[in-house]
């Protein structure tokens, strides 16, 4: 599954990240790498944007591009 | 004595240049925010018997073009002249901030790290041995704390001893499949007696990252040949290991996984002290129902503070500035030069340092929200709705800027980095509609609408033109501004709370800015004005009037009315008036008349000095402001209802002052944008004026 359907409150870990070379430095800048486990902090009320943490990061990203990241729990 | 050069580097937001004045005693301004710092900046200080240079880069989260601070950072460690490399960490995220150390090391230049924010990390458990990572990293790592000014003398010390020694051999221990391909180029290039002075793992790892620079050299060796089939195995064995045919993210992958076991291997994390004071505070103020509530409410907060504080400080100026003009005139006498210094220079200046106090309070609470990392909560809060029109969520700082003053707004737009993005938030900049349009709103408003109703129109003003910013947003990214939205992705930063003196010191930057910047133009175009409105002179018909007021013998009223009449004359017969009748047909469809039109090609210079104007033009000297019974009278008697909506339609929108508008040339990069912006906003101005006074006019007669 991808990481924009991780629900609130839950864990996961990285798989795979499908983006193109742009966003995927973007994420590599942050830590959202494979092997990486994510924890899904909050989605606003529009639902088109979450807020994840990896380790002590905490990371803000639109939901469109959480589709590029593929999780497992 | 000896010169250390030093390139300091970091990720954002980890302190470098809070660090580097605890280190060298300098006052380097420090923002606690990312994205504010766009270039290099270069401190001299002499410690321990030695000349420091710290060129102190902006925060990068990896050696790559992405952003404008990245390249900066990136071009500077490969072309800059510097000895040895200090790299920044944040001891309380080490993993992360350990990816940008990693690509440092596979540069193999001296480095020292210094494991900042020690005393959070202490404080949240995170326990890291300096000596066992030094070890594994094969650099000197030095654990400090620029807050408790821990640990300076020790960095200074290895600084020292790092500059003095040779480069340390190369250390970085990749996987078995990556150091094997790394050592085949190796062995490849010391047979050929391959010479260059980075190192050759350094050479060998960026050829497997396929970094162009590298190529670019060898392509015009020989050993480029023989090279070429040796790299192409290397690459063909790392395709299959990885299963994916990109080495840039085989390199990263690698860089992680090695930073990933430095931490495993040298950091303990006490979990029981995990629960930072971050998830708190955040689980409410990004909470999916109340968040927006409490951010609508601080910024609401923030602007009744503005306005309701600042009007204390703006008396007291505007009376100093009044003295000011009065002290001037009484000393030099009634000359021309009296009036050129007292009511071109001094009041133009003063108009724009009345606003000060408003400026000074916006800034306070806009670097509080940054500081404390609220802005980035906010920008999450509210990117789903500025998506819609095409906007990134970071534009919001400069639109909210853009309440106060136009000119540290557009300023600060720069926290944008992809170019279309930045240019979008710097045309709609204007709709937000600034503190020196408020006069003229209050002025117009006092003439025609009822005292109760009059603070929810003046509410209705400001939202109307935030909507009309959403709205040419929308059009112009429809339109011009095609293409792919920069990527949302953003860190939050941990709250923390700014000291006084870095609050003062990003409010004073901007304060000192503004009065230079807006005062310089603004004098420049207070004289100006002031000469258009005064010349040319006609003294035949100043002597007529002269023999008019000797003939009504002391009649006060006469004799007000007669150099009321000369003043008007003497107004509409001066280069402003001619260019006021001039462009009259221009205005005409809009319901105004040629003295509106001067009112609002003054505004060009200022938009304080529209309200000033219009109480010439309407004939009531010039000693009025808005709270004048007799020019709201007189507005109310000379302007009809249609006219004067179309009036207000057209000062929301059109172009912003002079000042503003250099700053937009400055930070849009090139004259055409300002030129674009002048047909943008005077042409949407136009056709929205003309749109509303015609409905008006059919609603209203």
């Amino acid at each position: 599954m991808t990481l924009d359907l991780l629900k609130k409150g839950n864990s996961a870990t990285i798989i795979a990240i499908t983006a193109e070379k742009e966003l995927r430095n973007r994420f590599n800048s942050f830590g959202v790498v494979k092997g990486a486990t994510v924890h899904s902090e909050q989605h606003t009320m529009a639902k088109k944007t979450m807020e994840i943490r990896i380790n002590k990061t905490r990371i803000a990203l639109r939901l469109s591009e959480a589709q590029r990241v593929e999780i497992s729990t | 004595m000896k010169n250390i050069k030093i390139a300091l580097v970091g990720q954002p937001n980890v302190g470098k240049s809070f660090l580097i004045n605890a280190v060298g005693e300098t006052k380097l301004r420090v923002g606690n925010f990312s994205g504010v710092t766009v270039d290099k900046k270069t401190i001299y200080f002499t410690r321990d018997g030695y000349n420091f240079e710290v060129t102190d880069l902006p925060g990068s989260y990896s050696i790559t073009d992405y952003t404008i601070e990245e390249r900066v950072t990136k071009n500077f460690l490969k072309d800059g002249n510097y000895d040895l490399i200090i790299n920044v960490v944040d001891s309380t995220n080490i993993e992360r901030n350990l990816y940008l150390t990693m690509e440092l090391l596979s540069l193999n230049k001296k480095i020292v790290i210094a494991l900042n924010m020690q005393d959070e990390a202490v404080k949240e458990g995170v326990k890291i041995d300096a000596n066992l990572l030094s070890k594994i990293l094969g650099v000197r790592c030095v654990a400090t704390s620029a807050l408790e000014k821990t640990g300076i003398q020790a960095l200074i010390n290895e600084i020292i001893e790092t500059y003095n020694q040779p480069t340390q051999d190369f250390h970085l221990q990749f996987s078995d499949i990556y150091e094997e391909q790394i050592s085949n180029i190796l062995v490849f290039l010391k047979e050929k007696n391959y010479q260059n002075n980075g190192g050759l793992e350094a050479v060998a790892i960026k050829l497997l990252r396929e970094d162009k620079e590298i190529y670019r050299q060898f392509r015009d060796e020989p050993i480029w040949t023989e090279l070429q089939p040796l790299l192409n195995k290397s690459y063909q064995k790392l395709y299959t290991h990885y299963d994916t045919k990109d080495l840039d993210a085989i390199f990263h992958d690698e860089k992680n996984a090695l930073a990933k076991g430095a931490v495993k291997e040298s950091v303990t994390f006490d979990t029981a002290k995990e629960k930072q004071l971050t998830d708190k505070i955040d689980s409410i103020l990004t909470n999916k129902f109340v968040g927006l509530p409490i951010f609508l409410f601080l910024i609401w907060g923030l602007f009744q503070l503005t306005f309701t504080w600042g009007s204390i400080p703006m008396d007291w100026i505007d009376a100093f500035f009044g003295l000011l003009i009065d002290e001037t005139k009484s000393i030099l006498g009634d000359t021309q030069l009296a009036s050129v210094i007292a009511d071109g220079a001094i009041a133009g200046v003063g108009a724009v340092v009345l606003f000060l106090p408003n400026i000074i309070i916006l800034f306070t609470g806009i670097a509080l929200l940054e500081a404390t990392g609220y802005m980035a909560r906010a920008a999450f809060l509210l990117d789903g709705f500025f998506h819609k029109f095409g906007l990134h969520g970071k534009s919001f700082v400069p639109l909210v800027s853009g309440f106060g003053c136009s000119v540290p707004a557009y300023m600060s737009a720069r926290t944008l980095k992809n170019d279309r993005d930045r240019l979008l938030t710097l045309y709609i900049i204007g709709f937000m509609s600034c503190g020196a349009k408020l006069p003229i709103y209050v002025l117009i408003i006092g003439a025609f609408v009822p005292e109760q109703y009059a603070g929810n129109v003046l509410f209705g003003i400001y939202i109307l033109g935030a909507l009309l910013g959403m709205i040419a947003a929308k059009l112009l990214k429809l339109t011009v501004f095609k293409g792919e939205d920069e990527p949302f992705v953003m860190e939050m930063p941990k709250y923390r709370l700014p000291t006084i003196r870095l609050l003062f010191q990003a409010v004073s930057g901007k304060a000192i800015s503004y009065l230079k910047k807006a005062g310089t133009y603004i004098l420049a175009a207070s004289i100006l004005i002031w000469f258009a409105s005064n010349y040319p002179k006609y003294p035949e018909i100043e002597d007529q009037y002269a023999n008019k007021i000797e003939q009504t013998h002391g009649n006060e009223e006469q004799i007000a009315s007669l150099e009321n009449e000369l003043v008007l004359y003497n107004l509409e017969n001066s280069y402003l008036g001619k260019i006021g009748h001039a462009s009259e047909p221009l205005f005409r469809p809009l319901g105004f008349d040629w003295r509106m039109a001067v009112a609002l090609e003054t505004g060009l210079a200022a938009k304080e000095i529209v309200v000033a104007t219009m109480g010439i033009l309407y004939g009531l000297g010039d000693q009025q402001d808005e709270s004048s019974e007799g020019l709201v009278d007189k507005i109310k008697s000379n302007i009809e209802l249609p006219s004067a909506i179309s009036f207000i339609i057209f000062v929301m929108v059109y172009f912003p002052c002079l000042a503003a508008s250099m700053v937009f040339r400055r930070e849009a990069g090139s004259w055409k944008h300002w030129g674009y912006l002048f047909i943008f906003t005077t042409g949407s101005a136009w056709m929205l004026s003309f749109i509303s006074f015609n409905i008006a006019k059919a609603i209203f007669t």
